[in-house]
C-alpha cells in the first residue's frame, strides 16, 4: 500500500460543542470550497492541513510543488473579498460554513495575501482563455485569499455518504483483503467495454482495484451521479470478482487542469492507499488546450510521487482481432477498428436504444434505461 | 504574516563528498534535478515510515462501526 502523500494521513476531524465556537464570526463558503475542507480534513489532500499560504501557492505555481519540495499541482485556494467578513485579520479565527452539506469548520487566518489570477490561470490551465471552465473559475475568484490550517467540526450526512469511504477506511479495507498493489480508475462516466478493458488490463498485474468515481457539480448532459453509481454496480456484480474490485465516491470538482490535474488525481488515490493510477489519453482536458499525452509526460517530472501511473494511450475494438486492442498491441489497419464513442453511446442510450455489446454490456445499458432521466437537465 | 511563517523554510545538512558524488550519478537521468530534492525524497520516505508505523488505528468501537459499513457495501465477509 503506499504511504500517505507527504509521509503523514492528515486527520483534522475535531468534535466540538458548537457553543465553543459559537462567538467565531461565521464565512459561507461555496459547495466546491466546503468539499476542499472535507478533503483537507479526512486527508484525501494529506499533507494539506488547510488552505496554501502565500509562499506554498508561488512554488506550486512555479515548481509544481509545496514550499518544502512535496509534490502539489493544484493549488487549493480560499478567497475572500474584505466585506465578506469585516475587520478580518491574521490570527483570528473563523467559522466556515455551507448549508448545503452542513459545513461547519474552524479556519484559523494565518495569513492574507493577494495574488495574480492572470500568472495564475497560465500557470495551473497553460492558458487565459476564459473560455477554460479553469480559467473562467479563476477570473471569477475574489480578490483575497486566506492561508491557515481548517478543523471540521461538523458536516451532515448526503446521498451516496455508504460509498464515500475516507483514506483512512480504504488503507483498513486494502488491509483486511490484503491488498499490497492497488490500482486506482478514476471516472465520471458509466464503464463501456474500453473502460472495463483498460481497468481489467491494469488489475491482471495488482491485488484490487478501486473504482472511484467523481461525484459532483455535472454539466448539463453529464451522466448523473446514481446513474454511473448504479451502472458500476452492475457491471461489478455480473463481471468482476468480488475479491478483486471495490467502489468508493470522491467529491471534487473537476478543474480540467489537464497535465497538473492528472498529477493531483494521482496524490488523492495515494492517499487512499493506492499504489497504481490509470492515466488515460488527455486526463482531465478539456477542448484543446492540452495535447493528448500531456498528462502522460508530465509523471517524468516527479521521480518521487510515489504512486505508479499506468498510462493507457487509444484503445478501441479491432474487428479482424475480435477484441479490444490498443495501439501497442494491434497490427490492424485504422479500417478495422471501432472507437468507444462516448457521444454515439449517449446518443443510443438518449433515444432508449441499447448499445451495441461490443461498445457497453447489456446489463450496463438497460441499468441506465431504467433511470427516467440518465442526464443533467 | 504570523511567527510560524517567518521560520526559515531550509536549512544546510553535510554529507561526505564520496557519498554526494555517488548519488550525483544514480539521480541522472531520473527526474531529480539537483542532489538535494534526492536527499529530501529518501529521508521523507525514511520518516515516513516511521510515521506510519505509530499512525493511530481505529478505536475498537469505530473498527466495527467501519467494518459494518464495509460489509453492507459487500466488500467484508
Amino acid at each position: 500500500m503506499s504511504k500517505p502523500h507527504g509521509g503523514r494521513l492528515i486527520n483534522r476531524l475535531v468534535k466540538k460543542e458548537s457553543s465553543d465556537v459559537a462567538e467565531l464570526p461565521k464565512l459561507e463558503i461555496n459547495t466546491d470550497l466546503s468539499e476542499d475542507v472535507l478533503n483537507i480534513s479526512n486527508g484525501v489532500f494529506s499533507p494539506l492541513e488547510g488552505f496554501l499560504y502565500g509562499d506554498d501557492l508561488e512554488s506550486v505555481v512555479k515548481e509544481k510543488r509545496l514550499a518544502d519540495d512535496t509534490p502539489w499541482t493544484i493549488p487549493i485556494l480560499l478567497d475572500f473579498d474584505k466585506q465578506d467578513i469585516k475587520d478580518l485579520k491574521e490570527g483570528d479565527a473563523v467559522l466556515l460554513t455551507n448549508k448545503e452539506n452542513g459545513l461547519l469548520a474552524q479556519l484559523n487566518i494565518d495569513e492574507i495575501y493577494t495574488y495574480d489570477k492572470k500568472s495564475l490561470a497560465q500557470a495551473i490551465y497553460r492558458t487565459e482563455d476564459t473560455d477554460h471552465p479553469g480559467v473562467a473559475n479563476v477570473y471569477n475568484m475574489k480578490q483575497l485569499l486566506i492561508g491557515g490550517k481548517i478543523t471540521l467540526l461538523d458536516s451532515k450526512t448526503r446521498q451516496f455518504d455508504n460509498y464515500n469511504l475516507s483514506p483512512r477506511e480504504t488503507r483498513f479495507l486494502f488491509k483486511e483483503k490484503g491488498w499490497r498493489e492497488i490500482v486506482a480508475f478514476q471516472t465520471r462516466n458509466p464503464p463501456h467495454i474500453g473502460h472495463e478493458y483498460v481497468q481489467k488490463t491494469a488489475l491482471t498485474f495488482v491485488d484490487g482495484i478501486l473504482i472511484n468515481p467523481i461525484i459532483g457539480k455535472k454539466k448539463v448532459g453529464d451522466f448523473r451521479d446514481e446513474v454511473i453509481l448504479s451502472s458500476y454496480e452492475t457491471l461489478m456484480k455480473h463481471y468482476y470478482l468480488k475479491e478483486r474490485a471495490v467502489m468508493s465516491i470522491l467529491r471534487t470538482s473537476m478543474k480540467y487542469a489537464g497535465p497538473r490535474e492528472a498529477i493531483h488525481h494521482a496524490i488523492m488515490r495515494k492517499n487512499f492507499g493506492c499504489t497504481h493510477f490509470i492515466v488515460g489519453r488527455d486526463h482531465a482536458g478539456v477542448g484543446n488546450y492540452y495535447g493528448p499525452y500531456d498528462a502522460h509526460d508530465i509523471f517524468s517530472e516527479f521521480p518521487d510521487l510515489g504512486i505508479i501511473p499506468v498510462f493507457f494511450r487509444s484503445f478501441s475494438r479491432c474487428t479482424k482481432c475480435d477484441s479490444v486492442v490498443n495501439d501497442k498491441i494491434c497490427p490492424h489497419d485504422q479500417k478495422y477498428h471501432i472507437n468507444f464513442s462516448g457521444k454515439k453511446i449517449r446518443e443510443l442510450l438518449t433515444n432508449g436504444e441499447i448499445p451495441s455489446e461490443d461498445m457497453m454490456r447489456k446489463e450496463v445499458a438497460e441499468t441506465i434505461l431504467k433511470f427516467d432521466k440518465p442526464f443533467v437537465e | 504574516m504570523t511567527e510560524e511563517k517567518e521560520v526559515k523554510k531550509y536549512t544546510t545538512i553535510s554529507i561526505p563528498t564520496p557519498l554526494a558524488e555517488k548519488i550525483k550519478k544514480r539521480i541522472e537521468g531520473t527526474g531529480f534535478n539537483s542532489l538535494s530534492s534526492y536527499v529530501t525524497y529518501v529521508l521523507r520516505e525514511v520518516i515516513s515510515g516511521i510515521e506510519e508505523e505509530s499512525e493511530e488505528a481505529f478505536s475498537k468501537e469505530d473498527e466495527e462501526k467501519v467494518k459494518d459499513r464495509l460489509r453492507a457495501l459487500g466488500y467484508l465477509d
